[in-house]
């Protein structure tokens, strides 16, 4: 392997990973604050107790997502060095934004939050844990803004004197029809990664402490099992949706992907989406048989219509080759085409994983109608399994957007918008400096110390989750004065 | 002024708020490995009115540790997103710099994240737990991701003083041995000893009792230490390397350790961390006045990075510029505003019992199929410190 191989190998290794433990936090954050909103509306010391258990796994999950968010922003100059330079006068913006106006205030008043329980009035208190939340989904939208500018570069020309891509619009950048279709999408997959998490440890919870004969603690748990059914149910409509205009993007803007993502080598009208695809591991075309086909179902996803043509991989790499050269500054044959079976799963197993979670939705909503409360040990383990799914849809789903976008770094933008010109290959972006040895010494370094985190993070998480929220029976009154006793130890260090 | 002046300035800034306020984190932190440690009769600081700690329970000594985490608790996560503003500005206004700088000095920065990621999650892990060998675990990292990052910011920086091997590409091609000078070495010495003073000032302030009288002790032996090392380096750096008017720099840095060594030997705190905190100002506008109008000096100053043709188009900037101004004072107030909601000193019998769960393994079924299973971890758990039993416990 080379260093640009590596060096994609970290990239993919430190996002990937970093990303398991944003979408909680973006999506945590705010449940956590309506849950301690209805504390301080109602006086209801179930919200409470729920606000201390979440927020600690809250804490947790935040403390290793930001750790792991210092390296996203160092690795684009250390390893991707050709890239900054090319990108940095657009691509820098956002970041530079993302750390002045949401990073700052989520850091800072999340540490208000933590030590401010006994020191603050109580609504400013709150203030503070909704400042992290908004902030939080602010920062995405900026680092969305990011991506979304590499995938549809506007607002940008290239400059042929310095070499470079050079904003002319930072308005264009910051409303790319890319990035306002990838918000939603990014965030209420958040919400339902969330969402889940929530309604299953509550909805474990509450079966155990049903079974038990425990009812009145086992309500406590029933709000956040109503709460995270709610907060899946919304989020996965916003999912479906922002997902279908994604893909109507992706078809128009980044057609090979779109290919890719269904393995069509061939242009076909009303294209099928098949469910099972077997091909051979030589990401050629040829090896390629679809087992199981919904006919003219991607030529609807890609433009509403189930009869419309959709370009295949073989008739698009020859279009590519004709505008962007048929071999690179080596003279090496230049393939236009993503990694087909890494797209083509990717994506399926994005859809499906994340389908997942209706599936604990649906059967939270009719287990909990009207008030009840069930001892149902299938629920209980459905809400389990459900948990990881929507972390491992996030996941494939970053997966795809970017490995289906190889081999550009920044795609070039198919319309004519004054951006032609705008475009790089991942492998003219790796640092020329970085010898191969030096990306092998820190992929394995992060590699090494991000697998022990991620068990110290499981273990603490599961061993707060196992614990449960506080009794009730220690401090069942409003009036009692120790009654928020947990309140600034829970947080202290 | 020229925009990509302002931009120069306003890096400078970012990395003064770093430094300035990081550098009281890393000291406290460095401190936390010196005042913290867990074997008997250490008696680092010395001195008159400090005991050396032997005598001390375990408990009083998890008690002092706590102490010294808890000065910056509220604060470290806030004060390190500087660091990141800093980044994340270098590559929006400098793209060259930000380029050739993290792809040039890819080994100690990559030391450095290893120690700030460490250091991050050992902070917010640490109390989660109610174990002497996890909060050990806790302590190392917190000790280990405090001292690398204070060393070599040092010899970073030096580096951009003294500058370095660029091609006519602007490509560092020095390796990772050209950055290892005497120069930079002192550099880094100069950083580790100045943040160790700053952190010992800091918390000497923030915090009442015995961790107090330690940390005032260790600052006024620091002081003067600090004071002839950092002087040193900074003459270096002026003679050799810098222009006429940072010797205003040098000046300044030298009488705020001055001001520092005087007030730390009467125990005025605040005084002493205003000086501490003027000469990390002072050392930044040396070390940014030395470099200007180079962003990167060359050793070859053909092929230097300057402020010219390092920076984003005119355009960029602009809208930059408006963004910062607008911000950066937001960020001023609230953060101020945090400093304020957490002034007063913090002491052992104000820290709680540990919240912490028992690092109890957990053997009952998690699947929950047999309800019974996970009675234990309802009706009064076995562990020692539940958290919803918030009645300090007695530790041996």
């Amino acid at each position: 392997m080379d260093a640009l191989d590596l060096a994609r190998w970290q990239f993919g290794i430190t996002t990937v990973y970093h990303f398991i433990f944003v979408p909680l936090t973006i999506g945590l954050a705010p449940l956590v604050a309506i849950m301690q909103t209805m504390w301080v509306r109602t006086g209801d010391e179930r919200w409470l107790r729920l606000t201390k258990f979440f927020g600690k796994l809250l804490l947790i999950n935040f403390a290793i997502g930001v750790a792991t968010g210092i390296v996203q922003e160092f690795q684009f100059g250390m390893n991707w060095s050709e890239y900054s330079r090319f990108v940095g006068d657009v691509f820098g913006a956002p970041l530079a934004m993302e750390a002045l106006a949401a990073f700052f205030v989520e850091s800072t008043f999340l540490g208000l939050w933590i030590f401010g329980w006994d020191k603050l009035p109580k609504k400013i208190h709150l203030a503070c844990i909704w400042a992290v939340a908004i902030a939080t989904n602010l920062s995405a939208y900026f680092i969305l803004a990011a991506n979304s500018w590499m995938q549809h570069p506007v607002g940008t020309i290239f400059n042929l004197e310095t070499g470079r891509a050079e904003m002319v619009d930072i308005g264009a950048v910051l409303t790319n029809n890319t990035l306002l279709a990838a918000f939603p999408h990014t965030i209420t997959a958040a919400f339902l990664t969330a969402g889940t998490f929530v309604a299953g440890i509550a909805a474990w919870w509450m079966v155990r402490l049903v079974r038990q004969g425990r009812p009145e603690k086992a309500r406590v748990y029933r709000s956040a099992v109503v709460l995270g059914m709610v907060t899946m149910l919304v989020s996965g409509v916003g999912i479906a949706l922002s997902g279908d205009w994604q893909a109507k993007l992706m078809f128009d803007q980044q057609p090979m992907k779109m290919a890719a993502a269904e393995a069509l080598c061939e242009t076909e009208e009303g294209a099928a989406f098949s469910i099972l695809t077997i091909g051979d591991l030589s990401n050629s075309c040829e090896g390629v048989t679809h087992v199981i086909e919904l006919p003219g179902f991607t030529s609807f996803l890609a433009t509403g219509d189930f009869s419309a043509e959709i370009k295949g991989v073989t008739e698009l790499q020859a279009e590519y080759e004709q505008k962007f050269g048929f071999t690179d500054e080596a003279g090496n044959p230049i393939s236009y085409q993503p990694n087909l079976a890494v797209t083509y799963w990717s994506f399926r197993l994005m859809i499906g994983l994340a389908a997942f979670s209706a599936a604990l939705a649906l059967a939270a909503l009719w287990l909990t109608r009207k008030g009840r409360m069930t001892d149902n040990v299938w629920f209980s383990r459905l809400a389990l399994v459900a948990i990881p799914m929507p972390f491992l849809a996030s996941a494939f789903g970053w997966i795809f957007t970017e490995m289906g976008r190889q081999p550009w770094v920044v795609v070039p933008n198919p319309n004519p918008s004054g951006v032609d010109g705008v475009w790089l290959l991942t492998a003219q972006g790796v640092s020329e400096v970085v010898s191969p040895g030096h990306v092998i010494g820190s992929l394995v370094a992060f590699t090494a110390l991000y697998g022990v985190l991620a068990v110290i993070w499981f273990r603490l998480m599961k061993r707060y989750v196992v614990e449960g929220v506080a009794d009730v029976e220690h401090d069942p009154s409003p009036d009692n004065p120790d009654r928020d006793a947990a309140g600034p130890l829970s947080f202290a260090y | 002024m020229e925009l990509t002046t302002v931009w120069f300035v306003l890096i400078a800034v970012l990395w003064t708020g770093y430094l300035v306020l990081e550098g009281f984190d890393f000291g406290v932190g460095m401190l936390l490995g010196i005042f913290g440690r867990r074997r008997k009769g250490v008696a680092v600081a010395g001195g008159k009115t400090v005991s050396d700690g032997g005598s001390l329970s375990d408990g009083e000594r998890e008690k002092n540790r706590r102490v010294i985490i808890n000065t910056i608790g509220p604060v470290w996560d806030g004060n390190e997103v500087w660091l990141l503003t800093a980044g994340g500005a270098t590559f929006a206004a400098f793209p060259e710099w930000y380029a050739t700088l993290f792809s040039g000095f890819y080994i100690p920065l990559l030391i450095i994240l290893l120690a700030l990621i460490v250091r991050v999650v050992a902070f917010e892990w640490r109390g989660k737990i109610d174990s002497e060998g996890w909060r050990a675990w806790a302590d190392r990292a917190i000790v280990f991701g405090s001292w690398v990052p204070a060393v070599l910011w040092g010899v970073a920086f030096a580096n951009l003083v003294q500058g370095v091997e660029l091609d006519a590409d602007h490509q560092f091609v020095g390796g990772f041995f050209s950055l290892l000078s005497p120069f930079t070495l002192l550099g880094g010495a100069v950083t580790t000893l100045l943040f160790l003073t700053h952190g010992a000032v800091f918390l000497a302030l923030k915090s009442d009792g015995e961790i107090r009288e330690r940390a005032g002790a260790l600052a006024e032996r620091l002081a003067p230490v600090t004071l002839v090392v950092a002087s040193a380096w900074a003459v270096w750096a002026q003679l050799a390397f810098s222009v006429a008017w940072t010797w205003v720099a040098v000046v300044v840095a030298a009488a705020a350790l001055g001001v520092v060594v005087l007030t730390t030997r009467a125990r005025r705190e605040g005084w002493a961390f205003v000086g501490t905190a003027v000469t990390i100002v002072a050392a930044v506008v040396l070390i940014f006045g030395s470099m200007y109008p180079d962003v990167m000096p060359a050793l070859d100053p053909a092929n230097s990075l300057t402020v010219t043709n390092a920076a984003s188009t005119h355009y960029t900037l602009t809208i930059m510029t408006w963004v910062a101004a607008a911000l950066t004072p937001l960020v001023l107030l609230y953060q101020g505003w945090t400093y304020w909601v957490f002034r007063k000193r913090i002491s052992a019998d104000q820290i709680p019992a540990s919240i912490g769960l028992s690092l109890r393994t957990i053997t009952e079924n998690a699947w929950g199929g047999k309800a019974g299973g996970g009675a234990s971890s309802d009706s009064a758990p076995a562990n020692d410190a539940p958290a919803d039993d918030a009645e300090p416990a007695p530790r041996a």
